[in-house]
Order: structure tokens, then C-alpha cells, then sequence
């Protein structure tokens, strides 16, 4: 196979740049590849979609979690204020 | 800036809290790190030198807690990376590396929308997170909430560079994957 069909034929690399380049810079060769992968194949060009998405949609779930305003109870808090009372007062 | 541990409680315990929930998703655990993160800090009370404010010396306190959790619920053996590799044949024409007719992508419908507002979709999306494994949920709230470069994200975790991106590659597939499976 040509060097230029490898890169054509070649999803699983392209799939393994679209998530490399949602971390890091590719490298120029990168950014070459992946382009013309891209540009001849609809699949990739979908998963590059939705990768993305599922990506904003992990952020969203982790934001979600936190504005729920999570409090320790009262019963801990005062438990643990204590242990701390107690391991001041040794020194 | 002094320290003011008869106040700890009261003042950072509720903010510590949340911020290790939002990374290990275990509330008995994200408690246990609270209590380690006080006790720990008064051990080395004497080595604060006020020069960040008390709440940020006792994050990056939990921060390195929460690391070492990750480090542990992620010290894979390399099996399970062979497995990765070999999972990755059923994605991918071996000789060729195209996709695989059962798992080339298909539209699910609501790329353009806000999928997280879709109540169905955002259920089988929870599940399907669920499945992946702790490496991959490490890296990624290591990665997204904290900013790490993944230089400092292999070696906390000690994974080597390679390794990584199988990893991250390997569960962006089987999530992409779930989510076809079970929604179209």
C-alpha cells in the first residue's frame, strides 16, 4: 500500500489523532494526516463530532455534580472539629 | 496568613468536600480525605509558610490524596493493555485499520442539539460512563477540571506516554460505541 492509502484507509489512527488533538498540539505530520483522512472519510469526520460532544457532555456531568451545592453533615463536621480540638491539644 | 485549625471545620471542610467528590465520585472516600487532609495538615502545620492563602495550602494538600487514589484504583496490569489492543481489532480491519461495518459511526441524531437536555440520552450516557474504567476517569478529570498537562498526568499516574493514548483512545471508542448501541 502506498504511503498516501495507509493514511486514507487508516481509521484507527485517524480516531487516535482526533482524541490526541483534544489534549495536545499535533505535530505538523499530525495535522496533515489526520486532514486528508478526514476529508475523504465521512465516518471519521462523524466520530470527530461526536467525540467532541461526548467530551462537552463528561465536562457538563462533572459541573452538574458540584451545583448541587454538596454539604458534609453536621454529625462529621463536629466529629472531626473535635479530632482536630484533640490532636492540638497533645502538642 | 496563619493557620487556624480550631476553624477548619467550619471554614474549608464543606468546600474540601465537594472538591474531592467531584473527583473520585465516592462519598464514604471524598469523607475519609477530608479527615486525612486535616490531620495531615496539622502534622505539617509548622511547614506553612503563608504564603498562599490556608484554603489553597489545604487543597493542594487533598489534591495529592486524591492522586494517590487514583494511582492506586488505576495500577493496571499490562494484560489489561493487551486486551486494549485486541479490542481494538473489533473496531478496526486489522490489515487496513478501517472501521469495522458494526461499529463505523452512525449519526445518533442530536449532534447539533444540547444532548445533555434529551433526558433519555443523558440516562444511557450516565451508564455508559460507568463502564469505563478508573484510569480513564482519572486522566480525564486530571485533564478537564485540573488543567494538567499530560506530561504531569503520566507521571503521577505512572503511565508511559504510549500507554496513555491507548488508553484515552481505547475509552473514547467503547463510550462512543455504548452510546450507538443503546440509543439508535
Amino acid at each position: 500500500m502506498s504511503q498516501l492509502k495507509k493514511i486514507i484507509y487508516n481509521c484507527r489512527q485517524a480516531t487516535l489523532l482526533i482524541e490526541k488533538k483534544q489534549m495536545v498540539k499535533l505535530s505538523i505530520h499530525e495535522k496533515l494526516e489526520l486532514r486528508i483522512h478526514l476529508a475523504g472519510c465521512s465516518f471519521c469526520r462523524l466520530y470527530n463530532t461526536q467525540s467532541r460532544m461526548i467530551n462537552v457532555m463528561v465536562q457538563q456531568l462533572f459541573q452538574s455534580s458540584v451545583n448541587n451545592e454538596i454539604h458534609l453533615d453536621d454529625d462529621f463536621k463536629k466529629e472531626l472539629q473535635e479530632r482536630i480540638d484533640r490532636e492540638l491539644d497533645k502538642n | 496568613m496563619t493557620l487556624n485549625p480550631h476553624q477548619w471545620v467550619y471554614t474549608h471542610a464543606d468546600y474540601l468536600y465537594a472538591y474531592a467528590i467531584r473527583r473520585i465520585n465516592d462519598d464514604e472516600k471524598a469523607k475519609d480525605l477530608v479527615q486525612e487532609t486535616f490531620l495531615a495538615a496539622l502534622e505539617r502545620a509548622d511547614k506553612f509558610e503563608g504564603r498562599s492563602s490556608e484554603r489553597t495550602w489545604l487543597t493542594a494538600i487533598l489534591k495529592n490524596k486524591i492522586v494517590d487514589v487514583y494511582r492506586k484504583k488505576t495500577a493496571l496490569p499490562m494484560s489489561d493493555l493487551i486486551n486494549a489492543e485486541k479490542e481494538q481489532h473489533d473496531f478496526f480491519d486489522q490489515n487496513d485499520g478501517h472501521w469495522n461495518k458494526e461499529y463505523a459511526p452512525q449519526p445518533f441524531g442530536i449532534e447539533s442539539a444540547d444532548p445533555l437536555h434529551n433526558k433519555e440520552f443523558n440516562e444511557i450516557f450516565k451508564r455508559c460512563m460507568e463502564k469505563l474504567p478508573a484510569l480513564w476517569m482519572s486522566i480525564f478529570t486530571m485533564k478537564h477540571l485540573d488543567d494538567e498537562s499530560t506530561e504531569k498526568i503520566c507521571l503521577d499516574l505512572k503511565v508511559t506516554a504510549a500507554n496513555f493514548w491507548v488508553i484515552i483512545h481505547r475509552a473514547k471508542l467503547n463510550l462512543r460505541a455504548c452510546l450507538q448501541k443503546n440509543w439508535i
